[in-house]
């Protein structure tokens, strides 16, 4: 019983901190106490806390590494602001079409992610991350070809082409302009949604890790051999947790997504998803407090460096470095394990190492 | 006669991203790590080149020595400073550091060459070989690039093969601990690893940016992961895959891009890449290693 | 407790040879291997492999290093599908199951190199055990309604249950991974236990354990058959604890039977002693 009240008592503190920041940061805001570059990151940094969440899912507790990410953030990004555009006068409050746009977001992500598992958890290693990698690329590919209008005879969807082949009528829009994304979005994200969002992903990621699913997947993670020897299903919690994770993520790009007037799937590559895997990785893996720690002030950093504009970016390559290797090192970790005095590892949180 | 010219362009991006991946899979193969890094090598080796043979008008084959020099040094420091000290460490914080080294390198290189775009212009002149009545006109840049393709693959066989060191790398590969009590010096083994990687890349950024004149800080990126894709597919860890995997990638993209569709090139060559991982899930040549129970 | 659903009986033709030994005839076999066998590339590591189990029979497999009697396991519990044989289990075949397949069906194992989910407590381990007894599913869980609450609070009180045996309740929310040894060893034999087996495969139980552990061992193996009523097969290099506990002993050796019976016609079996001892010198 006592470790029960323990990891209750670890995602309190994670509620609570999340709750407690909002309240922190609402009242700065309105006091006005906030840059304004400052402000105008509250709902990307939101929407990186949920992706870091996610990640962690996958890369902390099922412990498969994946390198594309972001290509889930794409979709739900797109399908989301298509789902908002097209409902907007059927749902006149914008809240509540918000929070529709970003369920459809985290569907669409969801059906990916199901339909990209199948083939890659088939795979082990470091060939299962490159797959991942190649898959957020196609993402990316895809929806730079597609073109998505909508007109009084419903959605219209062109591959390849350009948006003329819509055949759009009258009163027709071109929501998704190929290579030129998505451009005048009603932002109607907020940081109230934001806050909800990543309290919904706490809910569904911690109650899912307590539960006999979580501690299936967390036994692949470990010994996937000795898990099978005792009748856990592999592919089955494997995708229950990658799906999970992509549904989450595309929840996050909805959110991101609708903070902007443009959007373009360039913006979610490579780059990106290395982003949140650096996150999860400096949060600690399976650690969720550590990781919304991690994206919040890894974007925040660099957002208050911007007048030393040319370094940041080489300070935070060399902190990076630097950060891996002390907290990796067994030389030096054994030194700040001197200074500290034994540091206990929890039970669940600690990964023994990467995939 | 496009069939043609087609297949020799596919050939010549093909072993552009076959000498990369060389390096890719034999650091791979000897510390199991993905140095994302080695896009940016390639980088900084075009860069060097440019420099040396454009604006301090040494000759081309000069600029290439001394690229191939400096990115030996470049590589060399970066596995004692950054993966040196984590050789015992999770394979993610390795990854995790491989790529602070790859933001590094392209923030340094944009600071100190700013991000504007410069026009590389190829080392061996723009000329071309006329075939066919001049029907048929390959590139000397591509034929340059074939045959060092094929003088580095030759080399490097001989090299791990026959060599004393070669077998020594060999040696780590399989078994580090059981290297080092065979009186091998692991780490001298792992530089040299990284000194051939990272020469290997710098002829691979000067071949680059020959044939596709623009240089970048990012210019190493997109290349490094086709790669890195390239050496997956041949079966990473192994000489003659990454070969076969580079020049195939190369010829699934300029075929791609020539009868199916510029704008899905990429996803194209990835998508063969997935196929061909389901049908064989450790590449064409990879080892398939079981885990015993 | 839900009961895996059975796929549907495959009567086989051939009749099971009388392999178990004289004294318990009586028992319905628990498993049945009817001429198994496996061949990894060209090499045969296991061949016409034949034995018998009684329901509630101590069994055990020895041979010298490389004989293939951690193979043998692999084959019973489908890590490796066999080239050749039949498995019965419970007197249905086991053709075209996988691990989890024929956990569900009944046997569960311990592996030579100890497998525990070694970041997880000791308590989740014995828990993943009855994963699939534990009856509550994904959105339960993430909604934490009632029959998550229900699920749990058995799986806990019957995690605790079963850790008694080995006197290991304490030590249930420490780290798997962190614990000795010898209770590593146990904490695998306990989460094979919650899988609810009809037969436990013992992977050197005893090894790395001193000689009065193995006698704790023993006690507890034989506790173990008496309160579950169970079959329980082990690969053991220690005579003692193999002599001392086993009903029916079977020798292996390159991969085939060099003998069966019990554990006193083991003993004084000149082949079994030539495949341990080499051969006697002629002359």
């Amino acid at each position: 019983m006592k470790r029960i009240s323990k990891t209750a008592h670890s995602n309190l503190y994670t509620y609570g901190f999340v709750i407690i920041a909002y309240a922190v940061l609402m009242l700065i805001t309105a006091t006005g106490g906030i840059s304004s570059s400052l402000k105008g990151q509250l709902v990307p940094i939101c929407a990186y806390v949920v992706m870091a969440v996610s990640l962690n899912l996958t890369v902390g507790v099922l412990g498969e590494l994946s390198l594309g990410h972001a290509g889930f953030m794409s979709v739900g990004a797109f399908t989301g602001v298509v789902a908002c555009i097209s409902l907007e006068a059927l749902i006149p409050l914008a809240p509540l079409r918000m929070a529709i746009s970003m369920v459809i977001g985290a569907l669409c992500a969801g059906m990916a992610g199901a339909l990209i598992g199948i083939p890659v958890l088939r795979l082990r290693g470091d060939y299962l991350a490159i797959v991942t990698l190649a898959f957020g690329e196609i993402i990316k590919n895809i929806i730079n070809c597609l073109y998505v209008g909508t007109d009084s005879r419903g959605l219209h969807i062109s591959f390849l082409t350009n948006s003329d082949a819509l055949n759009l009528g009258e009163d027709g829009r071109v929501i998704i302009d190929g290579p030129m994304g998505i451009s005048g979005i009603t932002k109607i994200s907020t940081f109230t949604t934001g806050i909800i969002l990543i309290l919904v992903t706490l809910f569904i990621v911690l109650n899912l890790v307590n539960s006999r699913s979580g501690r299936a997947i967390m036994a692949l993670r470990d010994n996937r051999i000795a898990a099978e020897s005792v009748g856990i299903p592999v592919t089955k919690y494997k995708m229950m947790a990658f799906v999970i994770s992509a549904a989450l993520a595309g929840a996050a790009g909805t959110l991101y997504a609708m903070n902007y007037s443009t959007i373009i799937a360039t913006k979610f590559n490579f780059n990106t998803s290395i982003l949140i895997l650096v996150f999860v990785v400096l949060g600690g893996l399976g650690n969720v407090l550590g990781s919304i720690i991690a994206a919040a002030v890894l974007t925040v950093i660099p957002e208050l460096l911007r007048e030393f504009d040319d370094y940041r970016m080489l300070v935070y390559a060399i902190v990076l470095i630097l950060v891996m290797i002390a907290t990796n090192n067994a030389v030096f970790k054994s030194m700040l394990r001197r200074v500290l005095g034994k540091i206990r590892p929890s039970i669940t949180k600690d990964v023994k190492e990467g995939p | 006669m496009t069939f043609l010219s087609y297949l020799i362009s596919g050939i010549s991006l093909g072993s552009v991203y076959a000498i990369i991946a060389l390096g890719y899979t034999m650091v791979y193969g000897i510390s199991k790590m993905l140095n994302f890094a080695h896009g940016d090598v390639i980088m900084v080796g075009a860069y060097v080149c440019f420099f040396a043979t454009f604006r301090w008008n040494l000759p081309p084959v000069a600029g290439v020595l001394l690229a191939m020099v400096l990115c030996t040094i470049l590589g060399v420091v970066i596995e004692r400073l950054a993966y040196k000290p984590l050789r015992s460490a999770a394979s993610l914080a390795v990854l995790i550091t491989a790529i602070g080294v790859s933001y590094f390198l392209q923030n340094a290189a944009q600071l100190l060459w700013t991000s504007n775009p410069k026009v590389f212009t190829s080392v061996v002149g723009n000329g071309s070989v006329k075939l066919f009545g001049g029907q048929l006109s390959i590139s000397v840049i591509a034929i340059v690039t074939i045959a060092a393709c094929i003088i580095i693959m030759i080399a490097l066989t001989w090299f791990t093969g026959m060599t004393k060191m070669g077998k020594a790398m060999r040696a780590c590969s399989e078994d580090k601990g059981a290297a080092q009590l065979m009186g091998i010096s692991v780490n001298f083994t792992i530089s040299v690893t990284f000194a051939i990687g990272s020469a290997l890349a710098a002829i691979a950024g000067v071949l680059l940016c020959s044939a596709y004149p623009t240089l970048m800080p990012t210019t190493g990126s997109m290349p490094g992961i086709k790669a890195f894709t390239a050496a997956v597919f041949g079966g990473i860890g192994s000489i003659p895959g990454a070969m076969i995997g580079g020049i195939l990638l190369g010829l699934i993209e300029i075929f791609g891009k020539a009868y199916i569709s510029t704008q899905l090139s990429d996803a194209i060559v990835f998508a063969v890449l997935i196929i061909v991982l389901l049908v064989k899930p450790t590449g064409l040549l990879g080892k398939q290693v079981h885990e015993k129970v | 407790m839900g009961r895996y659903k059975r796929p549907e009986i495959k009567l086989v033709p051939v009749p099971s040879p009388n392999i178990i030994p004289e004294r318990d005839v009586d028992k319905f076999p628990v498993l049945e291997a009817l001429n198994l066998g496996i061949d990894f590339g060209g090499l045969t590591a296991v061949e016409e492999f034949n034995m018998a189990i009684g329901c509630t029979e101590i069994a055990g497999l020895i041979g010298p290093n490389g004989a293939g009697k951690t193979t043998v396991f692999n084959l019973l519990t489908k890590v490796y599908q066999p080239t050749r044989g039949t498995i019965l289990l419970n007197g249905h075949d086991t053709y075209n199951m996988n691990t989890v397949q024929v956990n569900k069906a009944g046997i569960a194992r311990t592996f030579q190199n100890i497998r525990l989910f070694s970041n997880l407590s000791v308590e989740d381990n014995v828990k993943l055990g009855m994963h699939n007894h534990i009856k509550y599913g994904m959105w339960s869980g993430i909604l934490r309604l009632p029959a998550y609450r229900k699920g749990e609070k058995q799986a806990h009180e019957r995690a605790l249950e079963l850790l008694s045996i080995f006197d290991m309740q304490d030590l249930a929310s420490q780290r798997a991974g962190s614990l000795p040894y010898g209770a590593q060893r146990k904490l695998e034999i306990v989460r094979a236990l919650a899988s609810g087996p009809s037969l436990l495969l013992l992977d050197e139980p005893a090894a790395g354990m001193n000689p009065s552990e193995t006698d704790e061992l023993m006690e507890n193996i034989v506790k173990v058959r008496d309160a579950f009523k169970i079959a329980i097969m082990l690969i053991e290099h220690d005579m003692n604890l193999v002599m001392g506990i086993c009903e029916g002993i079977c020798v292996l050796n390159f991969g085939k039977i060099i003998a069966k019976g019990t554990p006193s016609q083991i003993q004084n079996n000149p082949e079994v002693i030539e495949a341990y001892l080499g051969k006697k010198k002629e002359n």
